[in-house]
C-alpha cells in the first residue's frame, strides 16, 4: 500500500499528455477577438500561437479606392484608442510630401490632443488589466476618471471616441474657449488620482506577487521582434518617437523617456503608470502658450500626392505606428500600409510564455496592451 | 552615417545594385539571388548593424510583385529601404529572412496571404487573416462579386 | 370573449376559462407578470469585437450604469445570459462563431444590434470584402442602435425599447403557436 501511494506521488508511473486549450475569440477579459491555442502539460505552457483574422476589414485594400481625407477617417477604427495618433500620422505624412508647414497653434493643439488621448488610453488600459487580474474595483474608477477626458474631447470636436479632428493642413475646427480652462482642472484633479491608483493595484501584495519576475522580455529579444512602446521600454529598448524623431510640437518640450531594465510584466506596469504623468507633465508645459494664429492652411480641394514613397511614424499608446504611401500621382493613393504596433507586439508572446503557468499568461497579455483591430487591420 | 556616407558604402560593396537617395531615405534594390547574403551582410557589418526591421510590405506592380523592407539601426541611427522584386506574377517566389529578424516570420505570413508571395526557407507558412478558399485580395486584379460591393 | 358553450370552443381556447364570463383577464395579468420580471431582469452577454465595444464598457461603468436598468452583469459564457449586444464589426470568419454562441444562449433570448458596424455594415460597406454587411445575415436582431459609435445614452434608450418590445409578448395567451 505505501509503495502505490509513493509511486502515485513521485509520479514515476503516470504517464501525461500535452493537450490543447483554446482561449477563444469571446472570452471574458476585454482585448478583443484574439483566439489563442495554448499547448498544455498539466497547468504549463508549452507553446502559444495565436490565430487572429477574426475582426480584418480589407482596410487596406479600401484605402486604394478612396481620396485620402476619406483615408483618415478609416484609421480611427485601427486602433481606436489612440485615433488622434492615427489621424495625425497620415496627415503628417500628406503634408511632408505636400512641403506644406502647418501653423504653430496646429501643432500644439494636436500635441495636447495626443497626450490626452494616451492619457485616456493608458486609463482604460490600467481598468482592462486590473478586471484581468481578478481586480474589479480597478474598472469603475478607471473609467469614471476616463469620462472627464472624454467630455473635454466632445466639447471641441463633436466625438468621444473616435475623433477624427486632424485634416491635411490642419485641424477641423478651433478649440472651444472653455477648453484651457477645462483642461488645467483636469490636471489638477488627475495628479491626486494617480497615487490613489498605485495604493489600489501597485502596491497591492498579491498584485506584485502575480507578476513580479512573469514573462521576461529582455532586450536584444525586444529589439528583435520588434516590440516597441512602453513593452519595450520596459525591456530597455530605447524607441520613443517623440524622442528620436520628432513631430508637431515635441521638439518644444522637455520630458524624460522612462526605460525599464527588468522586462517584466511589473516592469511594464509600472512603466505604463509613469508615462501618465509625463504626459501630465507635457500637457502642462504647453497649456498655457497655445499661439494665437490660424487653425489650418488652405489646400487645394482634392489632394493629389506627387509620385514617390514616403513613411511616417508616431508613437501612440502601444507603439510605433507607420504610415507608408506609395502614390502615383493620383488622388486616390497606389497602395498604403499601415505598419501597427500591436502586430509585431503579439508574436513575442510565444517565445516569452514557455514554462510559465496559465494564469501567468493571464498577467503576460494584461501587460501587453494589445488591441486586436490594430493587429487585424 | 549619413545619408551619403550609406550610398557610397553600399555602391561600393555591391557596384551592381542601385543604390540612390529615394524622398526621405536612401534606397537600393536587391536582385532575389543575392537577396538573403545581403541582409545577412546588413545586420552583422559592424558599421552598418541594421539590427531593427521596422516593416516589411508587398506591392503589387503591373509586371512584378515588390517587397519592401524598412531597416534601422538602433546604434548608428541610420534608415534604409531595401526593395526586392519577383520574377513574374505567376510563381512568385522569394528568401525568407525569418532567421535573422524573427519578427519577418508573421510579415511574411501577412504577404503570402494578401498577395500570395511564397518565401522559400520560412519555418512554417500559413495563411493568417483568410482561409484556403480566398484569392489572394491585394493584388489589382482582385475581383469578388459575391462579397464586395462596389461604389 | 363572453361565455361560450361546448360546441363553439376553438383549438386556442381555454375549456375552464373561457366558460365564465371574464375569464381571460387571469391571463393577461399573468402574461404581464411574466413579462414584467423578465424584462427587468436581461444580463448581456460580453461580446465586443470593436470600437462599440468601448462604449458598451462605458455604459456597464459608474456614470452611465447599466444595472439600475436591471442589465446587471456582463456574463462572460453564453449559457448564464440572455442577450447578445453585437458591438462591433461581423467578419466572414467571426460568423460562424456568433452563430454558434447565439444558438448556446438558452430561449428566451434578445438582440441588440449596436453601432453602424452591426446594422449594416458601417464605413466598410463599400469595397471590403471581408465584413458581413449587417448582423442580421447571421442572427435575428430585435433592437438596431445607429451611430458610430452611438452615445452611451443612445444605448440606454435601446435598452428601454428592448423593455418595452419584451412587455407586448404574449405567452399564456396563446396556447398553440403556430
Amino acid at each position: 500500500m505505501a509503495e502505490i501511494i509513493e509511486k502515485f506521488i513521485t509520479g514515476d508511473e503516470i504517464k501525461t499528455d500535452e493537450y490543447l486549450v483554446n482561449m477563444g475569440p469571446q472570452h471574458p477579459s476585454t482585448h478583443g477577438v484574439l483566439r489563442l491555442l495554448v499547448k498544455l502539460e498539466g497547468e504549463i505552457v508549452h507553446n502559444v500561437e495565436p490565430h487572429i483574422g477574426y475582426i480584418h476589414s480589407g482596410i487596406e485594400k479600401m484605402t486604394e479606392a478612396l481620396s485620402y481625407p476619406q483615408v483618415i477617417h478609416l484609421t480611427d477604427r485601427m486602433d481606436y484608442l489612440s485615433a488622434h495618433m492615427n489621424n495625425e500620422a497620415v496627415c503628417l505624412c500628406i503634408e511632408n510630401a505636400l512641403q506644406v508647414e502647418v501653423p504653430e497653434r496646429v501643432k500644439y493643439i494636436r500635441t495636447i490632443f495626443d497626450e490626452l488621448q494616451r492619457l485616456a488610453s493608458h486609463q482604460l488600459w490600467w481598468c482592462a488589466s486590473g478586471m484581468d487580474l481578478g481586480a474589479l474595483t480597478a474598472f469603475f474608477y478607471g473609467l469614471r476618471d476616463r469620462e472627464d477626458i472624454l467630455d473635454i474631447f466632445e466639447e471641441t470636436c463633436g466625438a468621444r471616441l473616435t475623433l477624427n479632428y486632424s485634416v491635411p493642413g490642419g485641424v477641423m475646427f478651433d478649440i472651444h474657449p472653455d477648453f484651457q480652462r477645462k483642461v488645467k482642472e483636469f490636471v489638477k484633479k488627475f495628479k491626486k488620482k494617480i497615487p490613489e491608483y498605485d495604493k489600489l493595484l501597485t502596491g497591492n501584495i498579491i498584485f506584485q506577487n502575480r507578476t513580479k519576475g512573469v514573462g521576461i522580455l529582455s532586450k536584444e529579444d525586444a529589439i528583435a521582434f520588434g516590440v516597441t512602446g512602453p513593452t519595450g521600454r520596459a525591456s530597455g529598448f530605447s524607441c520613443d518617437i517623440r524622442k528620436h524623431h520628432p513631430y508637431s510640437a515635441y521638439p518644444y518640450i522637455k520630458f524624460d523617456e522612462k526605460l525599464g531594465t527588468d522586462g517584466d510584466s511589473f516592469m511594464r506596469w509600472k512603466l505604463r503608470m509613469d508615462e501618465m504623468r509625463e504626459s501630465l507633465h507635457i500637457i502642462e508645459q504647453l497649456i498655457d502658450n497655445i499661439p494665437e494664429g490660424d487653425y489650418g492652411v488652405k489646400m487645394k480641394a482634392v489632394i493629389k500626392l506627387p509620385e514617390g514613397e514616403f513613411y511616417q511614424r508616431v508613437e501612440t499608446a502601444r507603439g510605433e505606428f507607420g504610415v507608408y504611401i506609395i502614390s502615383d500621382g493620383k488622388k486616390n493613393p497606389y497602395r498604403i500600409k499601415f505598419r501597427s504596433p500591436g502586430f509585431s507586439n503579439l508574436f513575442a508572446i510565444n517565445h516569452i510564455a514557455k514554462g510559465w503557468k496559465i494564469a501567468d499568461l493571464v498577467a503576460i497579455m494584461a501587460t501587453f496592451d494589445l488591441v486586436i483591430p490594430d493587429i487585424d487591420r | 552615417m549619413t545619408n551619403e556616407q550609406l550610398i557610397e558604402h553600399l555602391s561600393k560593396a555591391y557596384p551592381d545594385e542601385v543604390a540612390l537617395q529615394g524622398n526621405q531615405y536612401p534606397e537600393i534594390t536587391v536582385s532575389r539571388e543575392i537577396l538573403h547574403a545581403f541582409m545577412q551582410n546588413m545586420k552583422s557589418d559592424s558599421n552598418l548593424s541594421f539590427d531593427y526591421l521596422v516593416c516589411e510590405s508587398g506591392v503589387d506592380y503591373p509586371a512584378f510583385l515588390q517587397v519592401v523592407y524598412h531597416l534601422e539601426s538602433t546604434t548608428h541611427k541610420h534608415f534604409l529601404v531595401v526593395k526586392s522584386n519577383t520574377e513574374n506574377r505567376e510563381t512568385p517566389a522569394l528568401d525568407s529572412v525569418s532567421d535573422i529578424w524573427p519578427t519577418a516570420e508573421f510579415h511574411e505570413d501577412e504577404i503570402f496571404d494578401l498577395l500570395g508571395i511564397k518565401f522559400n526557407n520560412h519555418p512554417h507558412l500559413r495563411r493568417l487573416f483568410l482561409d484556403e478558399t480566398w484569392g489572394f485580395p491585394l493584388r489589382k486584379d482582385f475581383y469578388d462579386d459575391i462579397h464586395v460591393v462596389e461604389r | 370573449m363572453g361565455i361560450k358553450k361546448n360546441k363553439e370552443f376553438e383549438i386556442n381556447d381555454f375549456p375552464i376559462l373561457d366558460q365564465y364570463e371574464g375569464g381571460s383577464i387571469i391571463l393577461t395579468q399573468l402574461d404581464a407578470l411574466l413579462n414584467w420580471s423578465r424584462a427587468n431582469s436581461v444580463w448581456p452577454l460580453t461580446f465586443g469585437t470593436r470600437c462599440c465595444a468601448i462604449e458598451f464598457m462605458a455604459v456597464g461603468a459608474s456614470r452611465h450604469d447599466m444595472a439600475r436598468f436591471g442589465y446587471e452583469v456582463a456574463r462572460a459564457s453564453p449559457r448564464q445570459a440572455d442577450m447578445i449586444i453585437i458591438s462591433g464589426s461581423i467578419n466572414y470568419k467571426m460568423a460562424p462563431v456568433l452563430k454558434r454562441l447565439y444558438d448556446q444562449i438558452a430561449d428566451p433570448k434578445y438582440v441588440i444590434a449596436m453601432g453602424a458596424c452591426a446594422v449594416s455594415g458601417g464605413p466598410f460597406f463599400y469595397n471590403s470584402y471581408s465584413i458581413v454587411k449587417g448582423a442580421d445575415h447571421v442572427i435575428p436582431v430585435d433592437v438596431y442602435v445607429p451611430g458610430c459609435p452611438p452615445r452611451p445614452e443612445a444605448l440606454l434608450y435601446a435598452f428601454l425599447q428592448l423593455q418595452k418590445k419584451i412587455k407586448r409578448e404574449k405567452n399564456f395567451k396563446t396556447r398553440i403557436k403556430k
